[in-house]
């Protein structure tokens, strides 16, 4: 057997940056003095997601090295997930900072956490193995787990971060499961063999309860439905930076390994359970939201809807062609810009205890925080997929794609989904903007400003909104790049 | 000396971003350092100068030239899909052009005390609703145009729910979605065209579909032409797509409505002739007689019930209704004279129904009603304000010399040629207007004061004369000397329909 060289570390290196960051922030806890601000560790956390976006940037110059026995993959699908994950931590890492002083959570675990579990989300983009996969999977779970609990002395978000558990190591057990048993199908649990084996082979159907299973696994991960039912109580539970975390970048991360499971070996037997899983998706996903009064929870709705717009990127995707792929690929990056700059605001307007997350508090923020409002309703314009928007191109590249594949009931589905959606999210925005601020807050509530760090996170969240609405040329082509890496 | 060819070169991309640098200014700079009305007032002003010299360029006034657009911009934006930054101008176009740049300048007026709180974001939104309405008027590039499209959807959605009346949430709400939800279709059917053509240019699509019109089937051709025809006629309003309408307007402060009727609608209008008679004129005939049917209905309906409404504003929102139908009705006569008179009668109603917004307005400022009954007499205490809101009556009723007269002629003479019933049927719209209009005017402005209220109600000051003067002048040149106009609207009408005969040679001059 080969030794394991430098190249092999190379193909690793994000990760390895992120858990030694994760290390010192964990070791360096202990000599910050007690009582003092614990800003610094979220600072060190800070650096720790810029050192693996350069490690990324440094991998980005040689594509498609292999590594670790061919379980590791470096390629232009990599480096994109890896550079999108980076980013979505840096960004939340940054509006933490204050709120996590604010809510009293312990600093070093919540920094260290976030650190490990991008390590298990950069691995599951890049891995090529199933066990590896899991292994990378069960990182990132475990991670979002213990974060979801974080408010210790808020009950439901104990509740969440159990619910959490119990239902993520369900899903993961399914995941588990489909790995065995296409490995018994094919005798091997190497993506890039699989498919050879799999052409090679006739029918078997021990193949298809394998795809099923697994995407049993996986719709769990990426809250679409039926698999949908933990996201809001989670997500209203969760401390908000978190959310804006675990609503994107795990959630990219898992839409990578569905993309490599089932495109990269080109696995029999996907199409119908996407199609349906994405109508269910989008059609449940926005009634649901409609009728929230938390926003938390209407966002939560709204991710599982946007999850469903992704899988119908996912049903147009063709052997020969990378349109629906690219799309898919160019729609997480979209949705992460918005999303977490979305939660952002929220756990910048939450208060101590997240007291404020009820639509009706967000009344009159456009007079008293106006660059504040005015950013949250351009990213939930965009979250509407108005043009000019990261999220107009996301779901134009979907639905053309789709078109193109002749999925004309899908895209119809889609559409009108599409305007169901406009009402819910326009509703925020009628609030701060048109509602007054209730006399009872007047003092206190809405008052504090934007912190810097807050304020250059959010600014980062709509830039790229915006640049990936007015320019989306660039991001596009580096996905259909991804999407050809993927198919080779 | 100026560049002239450097000007031609960027003139459109000026008019049409300058106001959004504007409000860009206006948006960051803090209010001590900007006195923001005049701000606006200033770059709504320069904007409309610059807008005139669309009026320099060779849109021929003869069907002489081959090309049709003039000061084109054509740039590719982004490389997949296909979408390119392209502008251009027409005989149509250069009209609409300038007449959101005349009214936007007067709707800053009227709001120059009307407007008292969140002083600084109204007119940053009327500055990005004016790039945006005048980014509708000249894309040349579908997908530009749908943008544009839609960008003006949230600062006049916006200006509705904050500045508005009562129930301004539920219009503001309403008019979104409304439109929001119809504009849908024509994003899919630009998406099918563009799946099929691989382009978004509208004019080599439109040559495409000229040159060889079996190259998509009749059927699709036939649901295209329906997705752009729901989005448009929600935003013209056509009966029975117009209920937003009354709603938006009796909310909208006053300069909302102003810019709402005035150019807004006239989006509608506008993509029903370049869009739905330009691409498909073989599904503009077949579906003619029943688009017309329900242009006559909205003519009638609307001035019906605008002849019963209390309320003043709302009288003026549904007589828009009337008055739009007769715009429909020009178009699909598809003869030269309804469609030319069509583009005209599109500036009237945006001149005259601007203006009557604007002096409701005024009312509405001093007396802060807009019910028709606690009026009456109005002509004794404001004699000045009477004087204007008589001949911008008259001018919306189409008296003969004023400018509403040329349009509903043009139109009616295009309907008549189309079939003698339309023609006939329509024609009465025209004195039900004259009914509304003038039984509206005599319960306000005639007659003994019936309310002590009104006795010593201020006459018309100023800067309120210097927003109203521009309208009426507009009205009676327009009255006067529409060959002028009406010469560059001809030379756009003919390039839409080359089976067309150019307004001379009908006329035989």
């Amino acid at each position: 057997m080969n030794p394991i060289t430098n190249t092999d570390y190379v193909t690793i290196l994000p990760e390895l940056v992120l858990a030694a960051f994760g290390l010192i922030v964990m070791l360096v806890e202990p000599f910050v003095t007690k009582g003092g601000s614990r800003k610094p560790l979220g600072y060190l956390a800070c650096l720790g997601a810029l050192a693996s976006l350069a490690a990324t940037w440094y991998q980005a110059g040689s594509p498609y090295t292999q590594g670790f026995f061919k379980m590791v993959l470096v390629d232009h699908f990599s480096v994109f997930f890896h550079v999108v994950i980076a980013l979505v931590l840096f960004v939340a890492l940054l509006g933490s900072l204050d709120y996590v002083e604010r809510q009293h959570i312990r600093a070093g675990e919540f920094y260290a956490l976030m650190l490990f579990g991008a390590v298990g989300m950069d691995l599951m983009s890049s891995a090529t193995e199933l066990v590896l996969i899991f292994i990378a999977l069960e990182i990132s779970s475990i991670s979002t787990y213990i974060l979801a609990g974080m408010r210790r002395r808020v009950a439901i978000s104990a509740e969440a971060s159990l619910k959490y558990f119990l239902l993520g190591s369900f899903a993961t057990g399914f995941f588990l499961y489909g790995v065995s048993l296409m490995f018994g199908a094919t005798g091997t649990t190497s993506i890039l063999a699989i498919g050879p084996q799999l052409h090679a082979g006739g029918f078997n159907p021990l193949v298809f309860a394998a795809v099923a299973l697994m995407f049993v696994g996986l719709g769990f991960k990426i809250a679409s439905a039926p698999f949908h039912v933990w996201t809001p109580d989670v997500y209203e539970g969760a401390p908000a930076p978190v959310v804006a975390f675990m609503s994107t970048a795990p959630k990219a991360a898992a839409f990578a390994v569905l993309l490599r499971v089932l495109f990269a070996a080109w696995t029999p037997g996907w199409f119908w359970p996407v199609w349906i899983s994405a109508a269910l998706s989008m059609t449940l996903g926005n009634i649901g939201a409609l009728r929230q009064t938390n926003i938390k929870r209407m966002l939560a709705y709204s991710s599982i809807a946007h999850a469903g717009y992704l899988l119908v990127a996912f049903a147009a995707s063709k052997a020969a062609d990378t349109a629906g792929i690219s799309a898919a690929i160019f729609y997480t990056a979209a949705y992460a810009a918005m999303n977490v700059g979305a939660f952002l605001v929220i756990s910048h307007l939450a208060g101590e205890g997240e007291r404020f997350v009820a639509i009706d508090d967000y009344a009159g923020l456009s007079r008293r925080q106006p660059a504040v409002a005015a950013s949250l309703a351009l990213l939930l314009l965009s979250l509407i997929g108005i043009p000019a928007t990261g999220g107009f191109f996301a779901k134009f590249y979907v639905f053309s794609a789709a078109l193109q594949a002749n999925l004309v009931g899908l895209t119809i589905l889609g559409l009108i989904n599409s305007g169901i959606a406009a009402y819910y999210y326009l509703r925020v925005i009628v609030v701060m903007y048109m509602r007054e601020h209730p006399a009872e807050h007047e003092h206190g509530h809405g008052a504090e400003r934007i912190t810097i760090p807050e304020g250059v996170a959010l600014t980062l969240s709509v830039l790229a909104t915006l640049y990936l609405g007015i320019m989306p040329n660039r991001v596009l082509q580096l996905a259909i790049e991804a999407a050809k890496d993927l198919l080779r | 000396m100026l560049n002239l060819g450097a000007i031609n070169a960027s003139i459109l991309t000026l008019v049409t971003f300058l106001p959004a640098i504007g409000a860009l200014v206006l948006a960051v700079f803090p209010r001590k350092v900007i006195a923001e009305r005049w701000f606006a007032l200033g770059i709504s002003l320069v904007n409309f100068i610059f807008s005139l010299h669309l009026l320099r360029s060779d849109i021929p006034t003869q069907l002489s030239t081959a090309t049709v657009f003039q000061f084109e911009i054509d740039i590719p934006w982004i490389t997949s899909p296909n979408i390119h930054y392209h502008l251009g101008v027409d005989g149509i176009s250069v009209w609409l052009v300038i007449l959101t740049t005349f009214l936007v300048p007067l709707s800053i007026l009227v709001s120059w005390h009307s407007v008292s709180h969140r002083v600084k974001e109204f007119y940053v939104l009327i500055l990005l609703l004016e790039t945006a309405m005048i980014g509708v008027f000249l894309a040349l590039d579908m997908f530009l145009f749908y943008v544009f499209w839609e960008a003006t959807l949230i600062p006049m959605a916006l200006l509705i729910g904050i500045w508005g009346h009562e129930r301004r949430i539920y219009a503001s709400v309403k008019f979104f979605l409304y439109t929001a939800i119809a504009s849908v279709f024509m994003l899919g059917a630009i998406i099918w065209l563009y799946s099929h053509f691989h382009t978004f240019d509208f004019a080599t699509i439109k040559q495409a579909l000229q040159t060889n019109p079996s190259e998509i089937s009749w059927m699709a051709s036939f649901w295209l032409f329906l997705g752009f025809f729901i989005a448009f006629a929600v935003k013209v309003p056509l009966w029975p797509l117009h209920t937003w309408l009354p709603d938006a307007h009796v909310e909208a402060p006053t300069a909302g409505s102003v810019l709402l009727a005035g150019v807004l609608l006239k989006m509608g209008t506008y993509g029903l002739l370049r869009f739905n008679v330009g691409l498909f004129p073989d599904q503009a005939r077949f579906n003619g007689p029943w688009i017309m049917t329900l242009a006559i209905v909205g003519v009638i309906y609307g001035a019906l019930v605008a002849m019963v409404q209390p309320n003043l504003k709302k009288l003026i929102a549904y007589s828009s209704v009337s008055h739009l139908g007769f715009v429909v009705l020009g178009i699909f006569s598809l003869t030269t004279f309804g469609m030319d008179g069509a583009v005209f009668q599109m500036l009237n109603h945006g001149v005259s129904t601007g203006a009557l917004f604007m002096l409701a307005g005024m009312l509405y400022e001093r007396r802060h009603t807009y019910e028709i009954k606690n009026y009456g007499g109005l002509a004794t205490p404001m004699p000045l304000y009477a004087t204007f809101f008589l001949v911008i009556t008259l001018s919306s009723i189409g008296l003969p010399l004023l400018n509403g007269f040329v349009g509903e002629f043009l139109i009616l003479a295009g309907a008549f040629q189309a079939k003698a019933l339309w023609g006939a049927l329509a024609a009465t719209g025209v004195i039900w207007s004259a009914c509304y209009m003038l039984w509206m005017y005599q319960r306000v402005f005639y007659g003994a004061v019936t309310d002590d209220h009104n006795a010593h109600l201020p006459d018309i000051d100023a800067r309120e004369r210097l927003a109203l003067w521009p309208t009426v002048i507009a009205a009676l040149i327009m009255g006067l000397a529409p060959w002028w106009w009406l010469a560059r609207i001809d030379s756009g009408v003919l390039k839409l329909l080359p089976t067309l005969k150019t307004i001379t040679q009908v006329i035989g001059r």
